[in-house]
């Protein structure tokens, strides 16, 4: 008896000719959904505040105007994500899963550094292809924490980080009025300040705040929090009236057409059961 | 801005002449720790010393980073850099320690680590950037400092630098070390190479992290900004 002939398994890289010859023929490769972004979070009293903005684009077009950036990682994580947006969708969303089963499997809250291990592992696994620049910050059992995570697989601990094109602007925010232990309204003002830092100042992000507040035993996803830009309203009606045109001559004239039939077939020969 | 520059650094947001929105050098360039980093052994232990910048082409990601990495109680690693090739090696050989501690039920050498790095540099010298610094106390040889550079060799010696700044550095250790120094002449003589080195690496700064592993633990310190060394030029 023949053996059944299947797909070869694992990978096609069959494309991977034709598309190099594309390239030098002068085509060029699609590229993908980078969200030029700004997101930041910082450590207060009783937890963290996460922020972002929700502009994706794509080269110089916005790709979409409300897009969310704060991920879910577990109950009491969440992570923002900036790069690629299908690469910090992916990895947020298998780093989700595997905290879940750990969860399942210990019976005990997931922690923060357990998270942070997990993603960094992953990314350097990779190094750098997945480009994910990630903000984590959560609450476990040993306090709020909060870190920021580099493609190529380098983490730092931190109680103020930002992330993205736009950290620059958040970050400048941050280093001028960070301090230890603020209350919960300041820190998610300065939060949204920084994230409307980078949505005037960088060209990368725009549109509205997102901010997901973390404490011991609640999460605040607040979306939007804030729309830094409200689109103005026309005062006036600048429409014309119906019949403001005035009608000068009518005429009417017969198309000649030819009647062509059209047949509809149902039903097909029946089936062979015999 | 581009007149005081000297390097061929692009700036960041290309995109407002241009009009495309390039992504700019530093969000996907590698985080590298352009580093400063100092050990030196005493009778009785070592001290070690590192800068605290991290950064991602011109821009600064962390400024108070700790390049003093823990790898058992009683012994620490200088990472130099790229930073995350430096911490999943630091990571690995914590992890192949910590194993060994639970299965031999003692603290390992210095020497031990020193080669667990080793071995992981060595075979993997073709896809890492490096540079580590092994110090610490063990109760066979007391106090040690291995250095590890890029390829992945491995030598003991008495006083070491490394990172970007220690180019700055080799003239002042030859000239002011000195066999036989005790604790608190080792840490001032490794603040002070810290400090110079920050004077005149640009890609060393921020604060100064020290340590000092003996047989009591360790012993960290921080010097900041104002507390660095000060030299003729600063005053």
């Amino acid at each position: 008896m023949a053996a059944v002939e299947g797909p070869m398994p694992g990978f096609s890289f069959e494309n991977c000719i034709r598309n190099r010859h594309l390239e030098k023929i002068g085509h060029k490769a699609p590229t993908a959904y980078k969200t030029g972004t700004t997101i930041a979070g910082i450590i207060y009293k009783d937890g963290v505040v996460l922020g972002a903005d929700t502009r994706a684009t794509e080269d110089t077009v916005v790709a979409d105007k409300n897009c969310s950036k704060i991920h879910y990682l577990a109950d009491n994580m969440y992570c923002c994500g900036a790069g690629t947006a299908a690469d910090t969708e992916m990895t947020t969303q298998m780093i989700s899963s595997q905290l879940e089963l750990h969860k399942l499997n210990t019976g005990r809250k997931p922690r923060v550094a357990t998270a942070n291990r997990l993603l960094k592992q992953m990314l350097f696994r990779y190094q750098g292809h997945i480009s994910a620049a990630l903000v984590l910050g959560g609450v476990d059992v040993t306090g709020p924490h909060l870190y920021s995570i580099h493609p190529h697989g380098s983490t730092d601990k931190l109680p103020y980080v930002t992330m993205g094109s736009g950290s620059l602007a958040a970050m400048a925010t941050f280093e001028d009025r960070f301090k230890p232990n603020m209350e919960k309204d300041e820190a998610m003002k300065l939060v949204r300040d920084a994230i409307a830092a980078g949505i005037f100042n960088d060209l990368g992000s725009g549109s509205n705040v997102d901010i997901c507040v973390i404490t011991k035993d609640k999460v605040e996803y607040l979306r939007p929090f804030d729309e830094a830009n409200i689109k103005g309203k026309r005062e006036g009606n600048y429409g014309y009236k119906r019949g403001s045109t005035a009608v000068v001559s009518t005429e009417v004239k017969k198309i000649p057409f030819e009647v062509v039939a059209t047949q509809v077939v149902s039903g097909t020969e029946a089936m062979d059961t015999a | 801005m581009a007149s005081i520059m000297t390097s061929n650094y692009q700036p960041a947001v290309s995109a407002v002449s241009t009009g495309t929105l390039s992504q700019p050098d530093w969000l996907t360039s590698e985080l590298s720790t352009g580093t400063t980093i100092a050990a030196v052994e005493f009778d009785g232990g070592v001290i070690i010393g590192a800068d605290s910048r991290t950064t991602s082409g011109a821009y600064i990601a962390n400024r108070v980073t700790d390049k003093l990495t823990k790898v058992t109680d009683y012994i620490y690693c200088c990472r130099s850099g790229s930073a995350a090739d430096t911490q999943a090696v630091a990571d690995i050989v914590n992890y192949h320690l910590n194993f060994y501690k639970m299965e031999m039920g003692e603290e390992p050498l210095v020497k031990t680590a020193a080669s667990v790095f080793r071995t992981l540099c060595y075979n993997n010298r073709d896809s890492l950037s490096a540079g580590i610094l092994v110090a610490g106390w063990d109760k066979r040889n007391g106090g040690q400092v291995y250095t590890i550079p890029l390829g992945g060799m491995w030598t003991r010696m008495p006083v070491a630098i490394g990172g970007s700044g220690s180019t700055y550095l080799y003239g002042y250790a030859d000239a002011n070390y000195k066999p036989g120094m005790t604790k608190d002449e080792c840490l001032k003589f490794i603040a002070n190479a810290i400090s110079l080195a920050i004077n005149r690496d640009g890609s060393s700064g921020g604060v100064i992290r020290l340590a000092c592993i003996t047989k009591d633990g360790v012993e960290r310190h921080v010097l900041t900004g104002d507390q660095l060394p000060k030299f003729y030029e600063d005053s």
